[in-house]
């Protein structure tokens, strides 16, 4: 086998060096009746068999390369510059281990570096970690900075936050002395402002809200900004990395904390992972965050150098003390978005942001001109909206999928009231044709 | 003090920042579609005004700039690591091929089973493998790193004790020579930590594991092989131990490459289990991540996993979201899916046998260091080990020489540090773990190295303290870092400015 490249002649060498006779010798201090256990595997399968097998399997699935995809919910077809796979291929990168010799990994350093300045650039806060796991921990470990930061005991998360990162922060403090509260939300998906007020009692460490939400409105934070600040807590926003090329930035609405899923930033939906999830915040929170950082520091010949930093706050040093047990997060989906924010640059940003604005405007107006449609989402949107069946989704779903197009999200899977409604994205991926196809075919369906 | 960067205008340091030229765009684009202006369409209020400092550079320069940082890493796929504890194989090239496979690459994860049966298969094919593979019940896929695994059992056992009426246990106890992120994902999950010593002979102390056994414990994290690379032979005892005092025994997945195929984690007593798939089955570390940590159990803490898994339904494969007495999710969608995928990859190309073979040739290789090192340095466990073993380099104190220089002199030859300092429990701790990956030749030049940095350490201290002297940089000032944080090419223009030259 091609991976092994100790030969039996080594083996035999090798054993005769360690001074025993067989291999099983090594294995002394192993309880004989655990040894040899029955294990049943799948053949193995030569590398042209493996090539087959999984593009079989691959066929099995329909992807957006496949069908022409309407579906985001958390999970972004975006385009990705060929640069992006060319460098994170790169041997020296994806196959480098977690910068503990800065001597020897000054490559991954310097580009995390460039994340983490790039995501302060993107989103206007002082200062971003170099990576999270995705967009719903990166939320939860940014609630218990809030929590740890303020001495308080409980969050309010609006309701119009993706359902798994709520679940997943929820998951997260279920057992200890922490607790959330939903704030819901009005008919046309805005935060209750009114709920906001009377629940914004003074143990309230944060309020998180999302922006846009995940019905794809746009949020208006000025009066959330100023209520939750008054009351001596903490502003999380979740959002959508692209969406800052155009609206506001966290720092201009008053973040907090801001967090969310990195994967727009050049990293393909995956089936959901490995994203990025990514953490950026005001100064003032700099110890608490969680995870690598990467600071400039100089050699000991007065050379620039980059190494980890603030380590004090991390578990192989703190153990038990540390701020977060986090220890591999996702380096290679941080260098990758890195590259992507570099490459569209100070324009891109702002054009990548305007081709996704301009299809999902062109895509509701022209839904909205289906008597069988309503547009729900009326306000500001991105790339995302909702809008109301007078069909179950499911149904339209499945016929839209005969005509070749992977629709919106059936909003009842994670809101039971909200029947006949379906979560629709359209990213700069989609072209004029299968924007208009779309409409078509939707048509066609709900006669 | 300034950061010195002023005096020093090494081009090949550039940040991209520095690299940008107004008027350069990197990407092509295309052009607007429809006329819409969305300055005025939109409320003003909602736009940002601020537009940040992105670079603008060209693609060709990207390249470059990229390219060129990615020269100044060491990484498998160009040097040795005998990196102990962390696993560091070869990462084989086919499985980047089938991760980038648009049917796997390009899927929503909240599209209809129906879509994706493809991928649901390998999930459901992953799972069964694991569990007969380290002889649990069933298997998590969600988390997405081995500490995140950890931080899921942590919920899984407070949810099995709990539903047991037996919240009050608050203690978690792991060994004094356990890896960081175990007291660390404990305590993050609200557990009390206590510490176990090692006795002598580098294991659990079994008469200090009885006294600290009581009904207030949780659970026990053990990594068997241990971090010192010795198998735990008083297992079934510890079992024992753990189980009769009602808490559950947790097991660090880190060194499974020792044992894989030959000897399981189910079948020694462990109640949950995490797996580092960018460690024992060889999925790219990537620099720190991605990875992944799926955690298998058994059947008594299966109604506690996290939603959903994948079932086989007939020739189906669906998620069964069902499960009332889970304890959540701890990551959106079902985790690292990519990674998960590249893991499947070399187990059906290895099989069982291949997969033996790599517990074989590790434990192998491990031994064959061990005994050719062990006389010139010291060994305080020198008998037959796993997959790694931990050498000190504490005969060289009177050279003031400390094992993170030997550790940095390695890198001059061309060959990663192995993990230094760590485990605790060893003063000046050299812990290597070969794995299954390196050739003979490659193992010989190491021991020569290392024969000869020792020689250096007593002839030349010098040359090994101030090691590494033909890196990219030398040993970087990390309190300055740490004292005074340059984060962000922003920062580094505040500290500029406010130290003119």
């Amino acid at each position: 086998m091609s991976y092994f490249p100790i030969t039996v002649k080594d083996q035999a060498e090798m054993l005769e060096t360690i001074g025993i006779e067989h291999f099983g010798q090594m294995f002394q201090a192993i309880p004989n009746e655990l040894r040899n256990p029955k294990i049943d595997l799948p053949s193995p399968l030569s590398e042209l068999e493996t090539q087959s097998w999984f593009r079989e399997l691959a066929g099995k699935n329909a992807s957006s390369k496949t069908h022409s995809s309407f579906l985001g919910a958390g999970s972004y077809e975006h385009f990705i510059p060929a640069i992006v796979r060319h460098i994170i291929g790169r041997g020296e990168f994806y196959t480098s281990y977690t910068p503990y010799q800065p001597e020897a990994s000054q490559g991954t350093l310097q580009a995390l570096f460039e994340y983490q300045s790039l995501i302060c650039e993107l989103t206007g806060m002082d200062v971003s970690n170099g990576s999270h796991y995705d967009g719903s921990t990166a939320l939860a470990e940014s609630v218990l900075m809030t929590l740890h930061e303020t001495k308080r005991r409980k969050v309010l998360m609006a309701r119009s936050v993706h359902p798994d990162y709520r679940t997943v922060t929820q998951t997260y403090l279920t057992g200890t002395s922490f607790e959330t509260e939903e704030i819901p939300f009005q008919s046309h998906f805005g935060l209750d402002l009114d709920y906001l007020k009377k629940h914004l009692t003074p143990d309230v460490a944060s309020v998180v809200v999302a922006s846009p939400n995940f019905f794809g409105l746009v949020e208006d934070l000025k009066e959330v900004e100023t209520l939750v600040h008054q009351n001596g807590s903490l502003l999380i926003l979740v959002s959508h990395p692209l969406s800052f090329g155009f609206y506001k930035s966290a720092k201009e609405w008053g973040a907090d904390i801001v967090c969310g899923e990195g994967q727009p930033l050049g990293i393909p939906p995956g089936f959901g992972g490995p994203w990025l999830g990514y953490l950026a915040a005001t100064r003032s929170l700099l110890r608490r965050i969680p995870g690598r950082l990467v600071g400039l520091t100089q050699d000991n010949a007065g050379r620039r150098a980059f190494c980890l930093t603030l380590q004090a706050r991390e578990q192989h040093i703190r153990r038990e003390r540390a701020s977060s047990n986090i220890c591999t997060n996702q380096a290679l989906c941080a260098i990758a978005a890195c590259v992507y924010m570099a490459s569209l640059g100070k324009t891109g940003i702002r054009r990548i942001a305007e081709l996704n604005l301009e299809n999902a405007y062109y895509l509701r107006r022209a839904l909205s001109n289906l008597k069988e449609v309503e547009i729900l989402t009326d306000g500001s949107i991105f790339n995302e909206f909702v809008i109301r069946l007078k069909k179950p989704v499911d149904q339209v779903n499945q016929s839209l999928f005969q005509k070749g197009i992977i629709s919106g999200l059936a909003l009842e899977r994670f809101y039971p009231e909200l029947k006949e409604q379906m979560l629709v994205c359209a990213t700069e991926t989609k072209s004029k044709d299968q924007l208009d196809q779309f409409v078509e075919a939707l048509k066609e369906v709900l006669k | 003090m300034t950061t010195g960067l002023k005096t020093t205008a090494i081009s090949d340091s550039k940040l991209l920042f520095e690299k940008s030229k107004s008027g350069k765009e990197g990407i092509f684009l295309p052009s607007r579609k429809f006329q819409d202006d969305f300055s005025r369409l939109i409320p003003a209020d909602f736009q940002r005004k601020d537009h940040g400092d992105l670079p603008e550079i060209t693609e060709p320069e990207l390249v470059r700039h990229f390219v060129n940082l990615s020269k100044k890493n060491f990484s498998v796929d160009t040097h040795f690591y005998p990196l102990g504890s962390c696993t560091m194989k070869y990462n084989p090239k086919i499985h980047e091929d089938v991760a980038s496979l648009d049917g796997f690459a390009w899927l929503n994860p909240s599209q209809t089973e129906d879509q994706v049966q493809g991928i649901l298969q390998i999930f459901h094919e992953l799972s069964r493998a694991l569990c007969e593979l380290t002889g649990m019940d069933e298997f998590t896929l969600q988390p997405a790193a081995g500490a995140h695994g950890e931080l899921c059992g942590m919920m899984l056992t407070r949810a099995y004790h709990h539903s047991r009426g037996e919240g009050k246990r608050h203690q978690v106890l792991v060994p004094d020579s356990s890896h960081g992120t175990n007291p660390a994902s404990a305590a993050q999950y609200g557990y009390e930590v206590v510490q176990i010593p090692s006795d002598a002979r580098g294991r659990v102390d079994l008469k200090a594991l009885e006294d600290a056994m009581s009904d207030r414990v949780a659970c026990l994290m053990l990594t068997n092989p241990n971090t010192l690379g010795l198998f735990e032979n008083d297992i079934l005892k510890i079992r024992e131990i753990v189980h009769r005092k009602g808490a559950l025994l947790y097991y660090d997945g880190a060194n499974l490459n020792a044992l894989l195929g030959a000897v399981r984690p189910g079948d020694m007593g462990f109640d949950i289990v995490h797996l580092n798939l960018h460690k024992t089955f060889t999925t790219p570390h990537g620099g720190g991540g991605p990875g992944a940590g799926p955690v298998g159990v058994k059947k008594i803490l299966a109604p506690f996993l996290p939603a959903p898994l994948v079932v086989k339904q007939g020739s189906r494969y669906g998620f069964d979201y069902h499960r009332p007495k889970s304890i959540g999710k701890v990551r959106s969608f079902f985790g690292n899916a990519g990674i998960l995928l590249r893991a499947y990859v070399y187990i059906r190309m290895l099989g069982l046998e291949g997969l033996k073979r790599v517990s074989h040739d590790a434990v192998l290789s491990a031994n064959y260091l061990r005994k050719k090192l062990s006389t010139a340095f010291l060994n305080p466990h020198n008998e037959f080990c796993m997959h790694e073993f931990v050498l000190s380099a504490s005969n060289l104190e009177s050279q003031n020489i400390h094992a993170g220089d030997i550790g940095k002199r390695l890198l001059d030859y061309g060959i990663h540090a192995p993990t230094v300092h760590f485990p605790l429990v060893v003063k000046e701790a050299l812990m290597i773990e070969p794995t299954e990956t390196e050739s003979k030749e490659t193992l010989d030049a190491f021991v020569e190295v290392m024969l000869k940095i020792l020689k250096e350490a007593q002839e030349t201290p010098e040359l090994v303290r101030k090691a590494p002297h033909t890196m990219p940089i030398g040993r970087p000032d990390e309190v300055q870092a740490a004292r005074k944080p340059i984060l962000s090419f922003r920062d580094l223009k505040r500290d500029t400015q406010a130290s003119p030259l």
